[in-house]
């Protein structure tokens, strides 16, 4: 999927991704002569469709979690699949069961506030983990030290975090 | 005047999205994971109720006794049965840092299966548009296959048995992932209607590449009577390598194993 501004025969520039919650996608593009955006919008089966496919409209900013299309799609998968503990020996934050910490003490890992960690805590089991890993490695990245709802929802948008 | 409109092709500046670098990357990294195994094995069937998890879970059982490294990945996502013949259903699978997940391991044998991660009793299911699911739900499922494959830390195996389920799609899909064709074990049971859909699956199978290793005839013995095995063989030129009865013993399973190597 490319844009070409006709009119300066430029192929256009990715700018922004936005997920506005409702199952649709908004990425924007600009020429990178005339400045002129354009943007993109999905439906939820087209925005659906992509997310299939394992790629991210705009580019993959944080390395691709394991298992993260089925962690992050599947409806119906158990609380307690995964064993996030083996996770530790790698310096990242913890698993599905720490979302009540403050600063996860043993890796440095970045604060997360009273509503950011009741928010997370709403997240099923399943997927838990997996976001809340997502979430600490964009806070690491951006020198973020304390992890609130702005900042998740900031995150979810520009990682294309869809429905996390 | 026509607009003057370059094609896709034609625009060659660089692209932050790299859509089709992101897919070369899932590509590489399917590649890289099964760097250390030494065959992938599909076990395959055009049809259903014949019994490819319990030959599947029955041949690895023999190879891991017999001293090879054996892994099974269940790729019948919809209907998983390999975890629980293999005794690994209730096992949780650990995230292991960046490397991925480590598969349960049950009897010397490791095995990833959607069963280990669906609730009891619930089907498949995605979060998405419930209309028109039709549209993204095999990309989805072929994605669960592609990640079973490059994000389990299978580590250094003779040989990877993929249970597939019935029909022909999962072996498609299996193969383009895959850096080559998959080896194929085709089950079938004696019936001519089980004869002619191994017959359609096995040369779709062909027509993909893989390397067909032989016929196993499964429930040999019970109410199905009929030649599908010998038939199949001789169509497709290649041994029937067991025929395994309704009780099979730790011997028969050792044999089919051998003749594997």
């Amino acid at each position: 999927m490319k844009f070409l501004c006709v009119e300066c025969d430029r192929q256009m520039a990715f700018e922004e991704r936005r997920l506005p919650g409702d199952g649709t996608l908004a990425a924007a593009f600009r020429c990178p002569q005339c400045g002129r955006v354009v943007a993109l919008l999905t439906n939820p089966m087209e925005t659906q469709l992509v997310a299939s496919l394992g790629v991210k409209i705009g580019g993959r900013t944080i390395a691709e979690q394991p298992l993260e299309t089925v962690r992050g799609m599947v409806a119906t998968g158990k609380g307690d699949a995964f064993d996030e503990a083996g996770g530790q020996a790698d310096g990242r934050t913890g698993g599905p069961d720490e979302a009540g910490g403050q600063a996860d003490g043993r890796t440095g890992g970045p604060k997360w506030s009273a509503e950011a960690r009741e928010r997370l805590a709403r997240v099923p089991g399943f997927v838990r983990g997996m976001v809340k890993r997502i979430y600490a490695d964009y806070a690491k990245q951006h020198g973020i030290a304390e992890i609130t709802p702005a900042v998740m929802d900031t995150a979810r948008s520009e990682l294309g975090l869809e429905g996390m | 005047m026509p607009l003057n409109i370059r094609t896709y092709h034609e625009l060659a500046e660089p692209d932050r999205s790299g859509l089709a670098a992101q897919i070369g990357a899932q590509r590489r990294r399917v590649a890289e994971r099964l760097a250390a195994v030494g065959r992938v094995v599909a076990v395959m069937s055009g049809k259903g109720g014949v019994g490819k998890s319990f030959v599947a879970a029955g041949v690895a059982r023999a190879l891991a006794q017999g001293g090879r490294a054996v892994g099974v990945l269940d790729a019948d996502l919809n209907g998983p049965t390999a975890a629980r013949l293999l005794l690994a259903r209730e096992a949780r699978l650990t995230i292991a840092g960046d490397c991925g997940l480590r598969a349960a391991a049950a009897g010397g044998v490791k095995v990833v299966s959607m069963d280990q991660l669906l609730e009891d009793g619930q089907p498949l299911a995605f979060r998405g548009p419930e209309r028109e699911s039709f549209v993204w739900r095999g990309a989805l499922e072929a994605a669960a296959l592609r990640e079973f494959l490059a994000d389990v830390a299978w580590g250094a195996l003779d040989v990877l048995l993929v249970d597939l389920p019935p029909g022909l799609q999962r072996f498609t899909e299996l193969a383009e992932l895959l850096p080559a064709p998959p080896a194929a074990l085709t089950v079938t049971i004696p019936t001519a209607e089980s004869r002619d859909a191994v017959r359609r699956a096995l040369r779709a199978a062909l027509e993909c590449g893989a390397t067909p290793l032989g016929v196993v005839e499964n429930m040999v013995g019970g109410p199905f009577t009929g030649s599908a095995a010998d038939d199949l063989a001789a169509e497709f030129r290649v041994p029937v390598l067991a025929r395994i009865p309704w009780h099979p013993t730790p011997d028969t399973w050792a044999g089919l194993a051998g003749r594997l190597g």
